[in-house]
């Protein structure tokens, strides 16, 4: 048993520094010692530049009040509240365009894309040239050149009316909105109960699809439930539908709801700069589904829609959603931009507060972190949504 | 290759069949534009109104935007006031002609600027020699080294009969192509190793580069764009000051690097497995089985989406602009704070969108005939 008594050698100096796993131990020492050093460095040289410039360190910031307006809000704000108050704005602000961003350039995209494979030659063309004139162009400029526009346009009196109490002007869109009513509780009920109903329907439906093999259309009949049952509510309260329409008074408009001219270049420019990108997406999708499935499905005797809604987009899905992923991710993060044209987003707030503070450390990493928590929680929501329409193999 | 109708004819000469006569020959040429049109445009209802809808659509956009940016154009204005363009109901293209080398070069001293227009175009003869396969030798990147030399010889000058221009006043295109291509020439370095750890047995390692990645990917270029701006002087120890245009370099430099990790790591993924335990087994270190084997082919496999990232890099030079410098969009935006030229600021837009453009399309087309060209060994 010679080779065994080989194995069995003392551990020598030499056969040490030569084991792999030493080795590894070493190397991973050395670079965290590195890193160590290296973040150390910084922020000693930090701590001594702060101190040397008077500026304060830490958070305490936070309570004190902010002193400056903020143009929109969701919640109440005034000068006289605190930065954290501010800055939760910032956040609420940049959660609100990236919401409406992604829900509209997604359905942008999905038509564009499903233009740009349209057997018909001019939409197919028309799509295209959308998609390589806004994919190419970088998007701050479209921003300044959306902000341009709106904030071009005639003021609040001659403001273009849409018909139907929409007005857009210089000072942003205005749209008329139902004023609230305490009656209105039993259909916002009616409403939400319509919406569970739409998720068992569609559960029994498919169900008895699967027992029975009979269809039931849950999608026709959830949506009507959707419509006439508020609607029945209404009738039912017999409350008066009372809509606050933008009305010129003076120089500007009174009543309504309306879009800052700041949000609504910024979400026209997150959403035609996003949307061309999710065409390429769905379109790529689509196209790699093997056209033998839709073959497949037609001879079976599907109807065109339900071959597209039952064999063509499950699979494509699968392809489509996770670089629309990360497209979602680039909306969300390219709404920082709106730092560039005075939207009260959380960068721009946070941007105020640095400078007012001089707190540039805790602001900037302040930003990082709440952006890297709603991209995480983000990307969390769409991996769990993958992990449902992904393929079910062994 | 045979085709088809060769099919027919020889299984029809095999049958001893009498061919079709050719009576039944295409439809007459004059009729076929309407044919396609009828097959392509017209096929069926819903077809057909979706045409006419995009029909209106062109009717409705493309006259007006012709009568507006050609026909009734102010191409020129005499006086170098915008008095014509006020009066007239098109573009004012004349504005080009006024501000043209503001938004090319930025506040660039105004008779130096054949100094950066000459580097400019040496580095987009460089980049369009680098783009041909045929070129793609040692030479080059002496070329390159040389190119390098002078085009910084021709910003900086400082000697040999140039004046000194600092860099805080570069402006306009070059700046734009510089940060470009410098932030993606110096975070490829940074990638490689990224992206190496990353992909690393060594836990610690492969902790910090996957945090770093993921850090950077998380947030947004303007943020990191800010810190590079605010707290890079804070970092470096008293005295010691770090040039603006560093400082945007050094941020878009770290954030390129954490995107093209992810497409260096890509490229290391597609290799297979056996190739590393070759080199294991012919006894080469870890750097040389990576140096000699594993990246030679992986990257030859990332040069497209390097290229992809290369046009995102040259887009997102634009956001410097919020930090204060003078790129092609921020020169363009200050040609148009002149309050004589600025109702036509839809105009100088669409000039610099015109110039991004043409570079990000062109690179996007090339990127995609790269694909092709480079998948000539492995295709069948």
């Amino acid at each position: 048993m010679l080779s065994g008594r080989q194995v069995k050698q003392p551990a020598t100096l030499r056969a040490l520094v030569y084991s792999a796993r030493f080795r590894g131990i070493v190397y991973q020492v050395a670079v965290v010692v590195g890193v160590l050093a290296l973040g150390w460095y910084l922020v000693h040289n930090t701590l001594a530049n702060l101190a040397a410039r008077g500026i304060a360190t830490g958070f305490g910031f936070m309570g004190q009040e902010a002193g400056f307006d903020i143009g929109e809000g969701l919640i109440a704000y005034s000068a006289a509240d605190t930065y954290l108050r501010a800055l939760v704005v910032g956040v609420l602000n940049t959660l609100k365009v990236a919401v409406l961003g992604i829900a509209l350039a997604s359905l942008l995209g999905l038509v564009v894309g499903i233009a740009r494979l349209s057997r018909n030659w001019l939409v197919a063309r028309l799509a295209t040239f959308y998609v390589e004139t806004v994919r190419n162009v970088p998007l701050l400029l479209q921003l300044f050149v959306w902000y341009g526009i709106v904030t071009a346009l005639p003021g609040p009196r001659q403001a273009l009316d849409l018909g139907l109490g929409v007005f857009i002007s210089n000072r942003g869109l205005k749209v008329p909105v139902p004023e609230w009513h305490d009656s209105y509780w039993p259909v916002l009920v009616l409403l939400a109960a319509a919406f569970i109903g739409l998720f068992v329907l569609r559960r029994w439906a498919i169900n008895r699809l699967y027992r029975t093999g009979r269809p039931f259309p849950w999608l026709s009949v959830g949506l009507a439930g959707l419509v006439v049952l508020p609607w029945l509510g209404l009738v039912l309260v017999g409350a008066p539908l009372v809509w606050s329409i933008p009305e010129l008074k003076g120089f500007n408009f009174q009543g309504g709801a309306d879009l800052s001219p700041e949000f609504a270049a910024l979400l026209a420019g997150l959403t035609v700069y996003t949307a061309s990108f999710i065409a390429e997406i769905v379109r790529s999708g689509i196209l790699a589904v093997p056209h033998g499935q839709t073959e497949a499905a037609l001879s079976l005797g599907l109807s065109r829609a339900k071959t597209l809604r039952l064999v063509v987009l499950p699979q494509a899905l699968r392809v489509i959603v996770p670089p629309l992923t990360s497209q979602y991710l680039n909306l969300l993060k390219n709404s920082s931009l709106a730092v560039a044209i005075g939207y009260p987003d959380l960068v721009s707030v946070a941007n105020t507060a640095i400078n007012q503070t001089g707190q540039a450390v805790e602001g900037v990493a302040l930003t990082m972190a709440v952006f890297l928590v709603i991209s995480l929680a983000l990307s969390l929501l769409m991996n769990w949504y993958n992990a449902k329409v992904a393929l079910v193999s062994r | 290759m045979i085709k088809p109708e060769d099919d027919i004819h020889n299984a029809l000469a095999a049958a001893d069949v009498e061919e079709p006569s050719q009576a039944v020959a295409p439809a007459n040429s004059v009729w076929k534009p309407l044919s396609w049109a009828k097959s392509n445009l017209f096929d069926s209802v819903p077809n057909a109104l979706l045409t006419l809808l995009a029909l209106l659509l062109l009717w409705e956009t493309v006259p007006p935007l012709l009568s507006w940016g050609l026909f009734n154009a102010t191409w020129s204005v005499a006086d170098g006031t915008a008095a014509a363009c006020r009066d007239g109901t098109g573009a004012c293209w004349a504005l080009m002609g006024e501000k043209n080398r503001l938004m090319l070069f930025g506040v660039y001293p105004y008779d130096q600027h054949w100094r950066p227009l000459l580097a400019t175009a040496i580095v987009i003869a460089m980049l369009a020699t680098s783009a041909l396969r045929r070129f793609w030798l040692p030479a080059l990147g002496y070329a390159w080294l040389g190119a390098v030399v002078v085009v910084a010889w021709l910003m900086w000058g400082g000697f040999l009969g140039l004046t000194y221009v600092e860099t805080a006043q570069w402006g306009g295109l070059p700046l734009t192509l510089g940060l470009a291509l410098l932030g993606i020439v110096l975070a490829f370095p940074l990638s490689i190793v990224l992206a190496l750890g990353r992909r690393s047995n060594l836990p610690a390692i492969k902790a910090i580069c996957t945090g770093y990645i993921e850090l950077v990917r998380g947030v947004p270029l303007v943020s990191v764009l800010f810190m590079a701006s605010v707290m890079f002087p804070l970092f470096l120890p008293e005295g010691v000051t770090i040039d603006k245009l560093l400082r945007a370099l050094a941020g878009m430099t770290l954030f390129t690097a954490a995107y093209l990790a992810e497409a260096v790591r890509g490229g290391l993924q597609a290799i297979p497995r056996g190739q590393e335990e070759a080199a294991d087994a012919l006894g080469l270190s870890y750097w040389r089985k990576m140096r000699l084997i594993v990246l030679p082919q992986a990257l030859r496999l990332v040069i497209p989406p390097i290229v992809n990232q290369f046009i995102s890099c040259f887009k997102d030079t634009s956001l410097v602009t919020i930090v204060g410098l003078y790129d092609l969009l921020a020169a363009t935006k200050a040609a148009l704070a002149d309050p004589e030229w600025r109702p036509f600021f839809v105009e100088g837009y669409v000039a610099a969108a015109l110039v991004y453009w043409c570079f990000c399309f062109f690179m996007s087309r090339y990127s995609q005939w790269l694909e092709r060209e480079l998948a000539t060994g492995t295709r069948r």
